[in-house]
């Protein structure tokens, strides 16, 4: 597999992970989630983690967030370690597109948007919102979308607003949780077409978590498996598909994984 | 100067004057206040004049909100003469395509206002009804609590009986303690100029138990217990948790509002003598120690000062009280929009409510039962 990666090996790193342990609780209660857990993310890449429920994918992209913080290891996002994420100007060097899409429910899709351009408090306010309303219709919604509250929005289209206001700095970076997550299949279709137009469009680099199989052969360029507390495999979708471990059987060889891999060759022109 | 931040500068070609703006464009460059100044002076600086020559491939980063900048400084038009490539003829694109007219903002009208104010009032008007109905259906769910004692949540009162009256004796008999030691200590002053010391008894007694002691009680439980009313009610609101228990048909007044009245209607007369006692004993101490009044004279002279009907005016002002503080802080959980600026505002105005009706009510008691106890 080490093979297989290496013409991708030159390409500079966004998120190089080492060592990483991950542990929750205290004392004797302590258990790890990850043990000893390597990864790279490479620019321009979309990165797919997959792994049966408590691996730990979020928690890993929570400790690229610098949400939490590692008990042993490091995180390096961009060149800096990931405990260091959280400080001014993060909107510009990471985008979170949040499972349920963790939209401020005070305030109008608009002002969710422009959220991080305006506590910067320097721009005006006419550019601001020209800025804001742009992202907005990158994300295919409609300008008089703009002054309703995330109440009164469908599921779809809070992942949209979640989008455009992860994506207001430009940030390089882009990971996703769950992005299709809750959307009927043509909604989901529509949102992973997105994601790649902006990929393309922006240059960016993404790294999602996903139980979707479909969103999964349909976005992304590599995958990394979690398993045993560890990555157990880095590679292209249909390479990690072959891969001998019982998870990445279950997962890929299943019924639903049959049906998904049908469309694999379109997926794999790609690269 | 840094040599990434965002600046413009100028060259004179052979066709005219070129802009040449130079560094990373990007939100947080821009954003940063005294960048952002030094290249809005040098922005407003360049001559106005369309003919005016732009390149962009100097740029080290541009982005979409850099973009917008240099969109909206050319006054959403391309300028004649620009050079730049072609990831940054995309972005500005896209920015070209996107960007909207904002809409003018409303006019002043007074029928406007003459609108808003009505709208208050209706709602105002909504309020009392939606609280009457509540009353209402308090009433009928108590029949229906009588009829059929067993199948009534009494799990549930007994723990809000818990968290809103056991839990509340600390912090209330603190309270009640240092007013009452601060009545005594002022009033000891005025009576001594009379030599009417002995009457101490009198006075601390009738205020306390008749007006202070269950006031405060209650304005202590509004603040403590009704917020927390709201909160939960309006967190189920949030969660649809309320609409999980209308789908199984189990109404929400029998199972989450009559719980919550009867339980603190329960726990408010007794948080109310606990709150009184704690007053009268900081009295005590205090009118011994600044008046040399003994405790035993005090408890000699309570009965005769405290006619019995104070009493039971008391308790049953303090019935009242908590009936009124779970029934305000329902209301307005039940009618949390699920949003968090709804919640709080529901939590603030639940408070500010039941203390408000507290004291109205009391002074409706005050008034109504005049003759009673002396």
């Amino acid at each position: 597999m080490d093979a297989a990666v290496q013409p991708l090996s030159s390409a500079e790193t966004v998120v190089r992970i080492e060592g990483l342990w991950s542990v929750f609780g205290k004392g004797s209660e302590a258990f790890a989630v990850h043990q000893d857990l390597d990864l790279t993310v490479r620019k321009g890449e979309m990165l797919a983690l997959v792994g049966g429920s408590g691996t730990g994918k979020t928690v890993l992209l929570r400790q690229m967030l610098g949400l939490m913080h590692p008990a042993r290891g490091s995180v390096t996002v961009l060149g800096r370690s990931a405990e260091l994420m959280g400080g001014e100007g993060a909107a510009s060097r990471v985008g979170m597109l949040f499972q349920h899409g963790a939209l401020f429910s005070a305030f109008n899709v608009l002002d969710n948007i422009a959220f991080a351009l305006n506590e910067q408090g320097t721009l005006p306010p006419d550019l601001v919102r020209d800025a804001a309303m742009v992202k907005l219709q990158m994300v295919g919604l409609k300008p008089e979308h703009a002054t309703r509250m995330p109440a009164d929005l469908s599921g779809g289209m809070i992942k949209r607003v979640a989008l455009a206001r992860a994506l207001i700095m430009d940030p390089p970076l882009l990971l996703l949780d769950e992005p299709t997550a809750g959307l009927d299949p043509n909604g989901a279709d529509e949102f992973c077409a997105l994601v790649r137009e902006l990929h393309a469009a922006l240059g960016l680099t993404m790294v999602m978590v996903t139980h979707d199989l479909d969103t999964l052969f349909a976005l992304a360029t590599r995958v990394a498996v979690l398993a045993d507390k560890k990555v157990i495999v880095t590679d292209v979708p249909s390479k990690v598909a072959q891969f001998d471990h019982p998870f990445v059987h279950d997962f890929f060889q299943g019924e639903r994984g049959r049906r998904a891999m049908a469309d694999l060759p379109t997926a794999a022109e790609e690269h | 100067m840094s040599d990434s931040s965002p600046r413009i500068d100028r060259a004179d070609t052979p066709t005219g004057l070129c802009a040449l703006p130079r560094g990373r464009w990007g939100a947080a460059e821009l954003g940063t206040r005294a960048q952002w100044l030094a290249l809005s002076a040098q922005l407003g600086a360049l001559p106005a004049d369309a003919g005016l020559a732009w390149d962009l491939r100097g740029l080290q980063w541009l982005d979409h909100v850099g973009a917008q900048l240099l969109w909206n400084h050319w006054g959403q038009a391309w300028p004649q003469r620009l050079e730049l490539d072609p990831g940054q003829r995309a972005m500005l694109e896209r920015v070209a395509g996107f960007t909207t007219v904002a809409p003018p903002p409303e006019p002043w009208r007074l029928a406007d206002q003459v609108d808003r104010l009505g709208v208050l009032v209706l709602h105002g008007l909504d309020h009392a009804r939606h609280l009457l109905v509540l009353v209402g259906q308090m009433l009928l769910d108590s029949l229906r609590l009588v009829r059929a004692p067993r199948r009534a949540p009494w799990r549930d009162v007994s723990g809000h009986l818990y968290r809103m009256g056991a839990t509340a004796l600390p912090i209330t008999a603190l309270v009640g303690f240092l007013i009452g030691v601060v009545l005594a200590y002022l009033m000891s002053l005025q009576l001594r100029q009379f030599g009417a010391e002995a009457f101490i008894v009198n006075i601390l007694g009738i205020s306390l138990i008749r007006e202070l002691g269950p006031m405060l009680a209650a304005i202590l439980v509004a603040g403590r217990s009704g917020s927390a009313i709201t909160a939960q009610i309006g967190v189920m609101r949030v969660t649809e948790e309320l609409d999980a228990m209308r789908v199984m048909g189990i109404p929400h007044g029998f199972r989450l509002v009559l719980p919550r009245a009867l339980a603190l209607a329960l726990a408010m007369p007794l948080i109310s003598v606990w709150t009184t006692l704690a007053a009268l004993a900081g009295g005590m101490l205090a009118a011994d120690l600044a008046m040399g009044i003994s405790p035993a004279y005090f408890f000699h002279a309570l009965p005769a000062a405290v006619g019995f009907g104070n009493l039971t005016l008391a308790l049953s002002k303090s019935v009242v009280f908590g009936t009124l503080i779970a029934l305000i802080g329902c209301h307005w959980g039940l009618r949390v929009k699920p949003n968090t600026q709804s919640l709080g505002e529901g939590t603030t105005a639940s408070v500010v409510t039941s203390i408000t009706m507290v004291i109205i009510v009391d002074a409706l008691f005050a008034v109504a039962f005049k003759n009673v106890g002396f």
